[in-house]
């Protein structure tokens, strides 16, 4: 075998150069953020928005983010939490179940119900909305919580994800030896196939974290009092309060709280991805 | 040596008792169960509704609904507002997407090429954008495309000229472009790295034996492999430009008379529905809109894959 | 005749005499008014109301009640800002539940909400009556199709607002006409080419507001039947004069509160503002950097005669869909006009009560911000010079969505504003007949 072989080729600088150009790229907005985030208000419009000014005032906002209107913000997030953890978690379990029922079972319907559900995802979400929202007002669901958890309990890539993972990564022989020694439907489920996915129930799990976090159109409609806001639902209303007569500007605010809203994602997605890159490159090789 | 299929297939058959298999078959339907069920009520259940809401006109004012069969549907084929909006998500389409996909793909490669330094580090930096909400992201790249303080200002400074105008007529389109880029690259690339990952490696170990070159791999090895992955960011993402909504509809404070009521079908059903109160139209546009799409992802979605999932 | 029938005879006397009595003493033109004492009632009997608006002051002013009525419990709902609010409200009085007892509606929204019958017609409880406590120009906005659908809570009449260190450094002198103040925007911007005298990138409620200054009525209606005629002298009046200013190009291409905006106030890139007298409020909140350089004038006319326009302003009102109404009439009632008045003029709202509007302690008032001016004097006239006759259409709020689609193509190019209200016209007029209204142009 060649010394420097396609499995170890040697570090390019010049790949590293190019790539760090889309680094900037991707980084520039969210500098902008970080600089504007230690700004006052005051200092907020006077001042160049790409360089520090002012004073610098980032744990004050901080502060303030938090203790604004009551603490709006706090119970903001603890929405957040509820809806990712309700959503995604349930998501990721449904995704899971389908994906897995799809890839290794050969039941009559199979081959529709991957194409239903992908001529479901392509109609527009706002011919949903008035429907769902007329839907859910008639079972008193509107302006609740499970009225932004039950829509997300459906990811359509999630399931499509787990379907091409456990086509891959179950063998069937596996899931055989397991019935033939008895083991039902769904022990084989929660021990065998669960063990063999975890690296895709991660992906999945991040992705639906990451999208019910930031959900924003349905729960502008379903939600018509702050105190079932999420975070970004929320962090609008404090951005439309600097117009029109009356106005109460808190755009160091919104930039704060923007931030604030940033970080648990950037931090749950590193701590998924140690587990997940572990997972991967043992998951794939079959005998 | 066995060989190991990329592209998802069914199971062989097995030598197993009939009666086994067809109980098999059923039990299917255990695990795909609760998903369809929450999708009936989520999405068919309001589909249906839209459909039923199509076929009807209501005054909103004064009550008084009316079967009107499908004289909504000629109506919206006959809108000049829509095939305007219509005609702009598929130029967005035809531009975002490939660049968006290209730089994602670049990014992918690079990143699983073991040639990068700090690859880690990338990889994480480059996801950050689909983290941050739409909103914020329309809030940032807002600020970025002032032209008397944000970042276009400074560049127009600096070229003495008044050039880079991101939030006017001609530009709008190529700004939200960027913005939408921005966000989903980084997801996209993701996707791909996952793909690129699961390619066992007795394939580079085939490759290297053969003598292949780092660029021969990326050929012969990766491209073919990322396939999959290739087709389905793709339909979700047309799927994504048809709908397109989120950025737009914030940045229309911005710049309202460039981003008007009916910018894309997505917003001119919005608006129809919570602006205009026209329930039945909004819901007719919706539908015009998803089957359109369906279509087109369809018609993707066979062209992309050999063997068909 | 029997004695009973004399009694009964007298009686009826009496009572058609004590209806005529009580019909005339209310001033309204409308149907027989009720009394305040099932409010009163109600107010004694205690219970929950749900209350939506966007006032600042609006946490205040809860407290406040509900200190004063400890049996009554308030839940204050902020639910977005006018177009938000009104599109969950609308959603909701759709769907036949899980709207407010109370809620604040600006002027130009009212008449939407009111003739689609959604709103509690307040003369059932007497509260007509008060008509002589509000400026003139507020009341003729809360009254709709002769029903009484909100008591007014403030009032926008609109002023000039002028950045005096720019105009002294420019030796522009304060425009007393259209014809001065489009000079004075030529002279500055030709002098400065960095600066403009006004910004204008297109809103509905300035536009109808100028047309309404220039005499026009384009928007006629009753129940029913809608005329609309955005070419009538009136409006002809404002895009001859406004129409320079467009086409000149002599229009700060800024957005009206944006960020930029804001600083552009504040650096004196924009040099004055016509809007309504609600104004101060957000300089001091959000432009920093101009205290002590804006004052205030009257808005110019085109002859020079004083008469302005109303800008904003809102009311609250009652929902049909409310459990308790009469409660609700007791908030409303006490918020525009009991207690809750003073803590609304305390945190800079612009009252519409004239009781406070004529207060010595108000017109006397020095604001620092404005150089120590007195501006509530000018405020204060200008509430008094309100063009009569103007009323707002059916679905005003959808014509303003639709506005930026229309006439904003004429602000985008620096064309004439003629072509773009006619654009609108069409537009409005189109939706409303398919809403069901008979609407004529012209």
């Amino acid at each position: 075998m060649a010394t420097f072989s396609v499995t170890r080729p040697r570090k390019s600088r010049v790949l590293t150069a190019v790539m760090a150009l889309y680094l900037i790229y991707t980084l520039v907005p969210l500098v902008w953020l970080v600089i504007n985030a230690t700004k006052t208000q005051p200092a907020l419009f006077t001042t160049s928005g790409l360089a520090f000014g002012g004073p610098f005032a980032l744990f004050d906002n901080i502060g303030e983010t938090f203790t604004y209107d009551d603490g709006i913000f706090l119970r903001w997030l603890g929405n957040t939490l509820l809806y990712v953890v309700a959503g995604a978690g349930g998501a990721t379990i449904l995704a899971t179940a389908a994906g897995y029922g799809l890839a290794k079972y050969r039941f009559p319907g199979r081959r529709a119900v991957f194409a239903v559900v992908l001529g479901a995802v392509a109609v527009p979400g706002t011919a949903l909305a008035v429907p769902t929202f007329l839907m859910f007002s008639e079972l008193g669901l509107t302006n609740t919580p499970l009225a932004i958890i039950i829509p997300s309990l459906i990811s359509p890539f999630g399931l499509y994800l787990i379907w091409v993972y456990a086509s891959d990564a179950i063998p069937d022989e596996l899931l055989e030896a397991a019935r033939i020694d008895g083991a039902g439907e769904i022990r084989i489920f929660l021990t065998v196939t669960l063990r063999q996915l975890a690296p895709g129930i991660v992906t999945v799990a991040l992705f639906t974290v990451v999208s019910t976090w930031n959900n924003y159109f349905l729960p502008l409609i379903m939600l018509s009092e702050p105190k079932w806001y999420p975070l970004t639902v929320g962090l609008n209303q404090w951005s439309a309060q600097a117009s029109g007569a009356g106005a109460q500007p808190v755009y160091h605010l919104v930039l704060t709280g923007s931030l604030l809203t940033i970080v648990p994602l950037v931090i749950a997605f590193l701590l998924m991805q140690r587990y997940w890159q572990s997972g991967l490159s043992a998951g794939s090789v079959k005998q | 040596m066995t060989s190991t299929a990329v592209a998802p297939t069914p199971a062989p058959p097995r030598r197993a008792a009939t009666a086994r298999r067809a109980r098999r078959d059923w039990r299917g339907w255990l695990f795909v169960a609760p998903f369809m069920l929450v999708f009936a009520l989520t999405f068919l259940a309001p589909i249906g509704y839209a459909f039923v809401l199509s076929l009807f006109r209501e005054q909103a004012f004064f009550g008084g609904t009316t079967f009107v069969g499908v004289d909504n549907y000629a109506q919206v084929l006959a809108d000049p507002k829509f095939w305007d909006s219509f005609q702009r998500v598929l130029v967005f389409l035809a531009v975002q997407v490939p660049i968006m996909l290209v730089l994602a793909l670049i990014a992918a490669l690079a990143i699983d090429s073991a040639r990068l330094h700090a690859a880690g580090f990338f990889r994480v930096v480059i996801f950050l954008p689909y983290a941050v909400p739409a909103v914020v992201a329309a809030l940032m790249w807002g600020f970025l495309y002032g032209d008397h303080f944000g970042l276009a200002a400074d560049l127009n400074h600096l070229l003495g000229r008044d050039v880079v105008k991101p939030l006017s007529d001609n530009w709008m389109l190529a700004s939200i472009g960027n913005v939408v880029t921005w966000e989903f690259a980084g997801y996209n690339m993701l996707i791909f790295y996952s793909a690129l990952k699961v390619i066992p490696k007795e394939q580079f170990e085939a490759a290297a034996i053969d003598g292949a070159g780092a660029f021969r791999a990326i050929l012969s090895v990766k491209l073919p492999a990322l396939r999959g992955a290739i087709v389905i960011a793709t339909i979700f993402s047309i799927i994504g430009s048809f709908q397109l909504f989120n950025e737009p509809n914030i940045m229309r404070t911005l710049a309202p008379n460039v981003i008007g009521t009916f910018y894309t079908p997505n917003m001119y059903a919005y608006n129809l529905s919570f602006g205009a109160q026209q329930y039945n139209y909004s819901a007719t546009v919706a539908i015009v809109m998803g089957v359109i799409t369906a279509i087109i992802a369809y018609v993707v979605q066979l062209r992309g894959s050999r063997k068909g999932m | 005749m029997s004695r009973i029938h004399r009694r009964v005879k007298a009686a009826v006397a009496v009572t058609l005499a004590a209806a005529l009595a009580v019909g005339c003493s209310s001033g309204a033109d409308g149907p027989a008014t009720g009394s305040q004492d099932s409010v009163d009632a109600a107010l004694k009997a205690g219970g929950t109301i749900t209350y939506w608006s966007w006032t600042p002051s609006a946490k205040d002013q809860v407290a406040a009640f509900e200190k004063e009525f400890p049996n009554v419990k308030v839940n204050y709902v902020n639910a977005g800002t006018n177009k938000e609010q009104y599109t969950k409200l609308q959603n909701a009085i759709k769907a036949g539940s899980g709207a407010p007892d109370v809620a604040q509606i600006e002027y130009y929204a009212l008449p939407q909400f009111a003739l689609t019958d959604s709103l509690a017609n307040l003369d059932q409880y007497g509260f007509g009556a008060f008509e002589k406590d509000y400026a003139p120009s507020t009341w003729s906005s809360v009254r709709v199709n002769n029903g009484l659908y909100g008591l007014p809570q403030d009032s926008g009449p609109m002023a000039l607002f002028y950045n005096k260190e720019v105009f002294d450094a420019h030796s522009i002198a304060v425009p007393k006409t259209w014809d001065e103040y489009v000079a004075a925007a030529k002279k500055l911007h030709t002098a400065d080419p960095g600066k403009y005298l006004t910004s204008d990138t297109g809103d509905p409620g300035f536009a109808t507001s100028m047309i309404w200054q220039a005499g026009g009525k384009p928007f006629v209606s009753d129940a029913r039947n809608v005329k609309i005629n955005l070419a009538d002298a009136g409006t002809k009046k404002w895009t001859t004069t406004w129409n320079q200013l467009v086409e000149g190009k002599l229009l700060a291409p800024i957005k009206e509160w944006s960020d930029d905006w804001f600083r552009a106030l504040g650096d004196g890139t924009i040099a004055s503002l016509v809007t309504g007298a609600w104004m101060p409020g957000n300089f001091k909140s959000s432009v920093p950097g101009g205290a002590g350089k804006w004052a205030v004038a009257p808005m110019p006319t085109y002859d020079g005669q004083p008469v302005t326009a109303e800008n904003g302003g809102s009311t609250q009102s009652v929902l049909k869909q409310s459990g308790n109404p009469a409660l609700a009439a007791a908030f409303v009632r006490w918020l525009n006009h009991g207690n809750g008045v003073k803590p609304f003029i305390a945190s800079g709202g612009f009252p519409a009560t004239t009781a406070d509007l004529n207060s010595p302690a108000f017109l006397d008032q020095a604001d620092p911000y404005f150089g120590g001016q007195k501006i509530n004097q000018v405020l204060n006239d200008a509430s008094k010079n309100v063009a009569k006759g103007w009323t707002y259409l059916p679905y005003q709020t959808y014509a303003n969505s639709v506005f930026s689609d229309t006439v904003g193509k004429a602000y985008l190019g620096g064309t004439s504003l003629d072509a773009g209200l006619n654009a609108w016209q069409q537009a409005i007029v189109d939706y409303g007949n398919q809403q069901g209204f008979t609407v004529s142009a012209g």
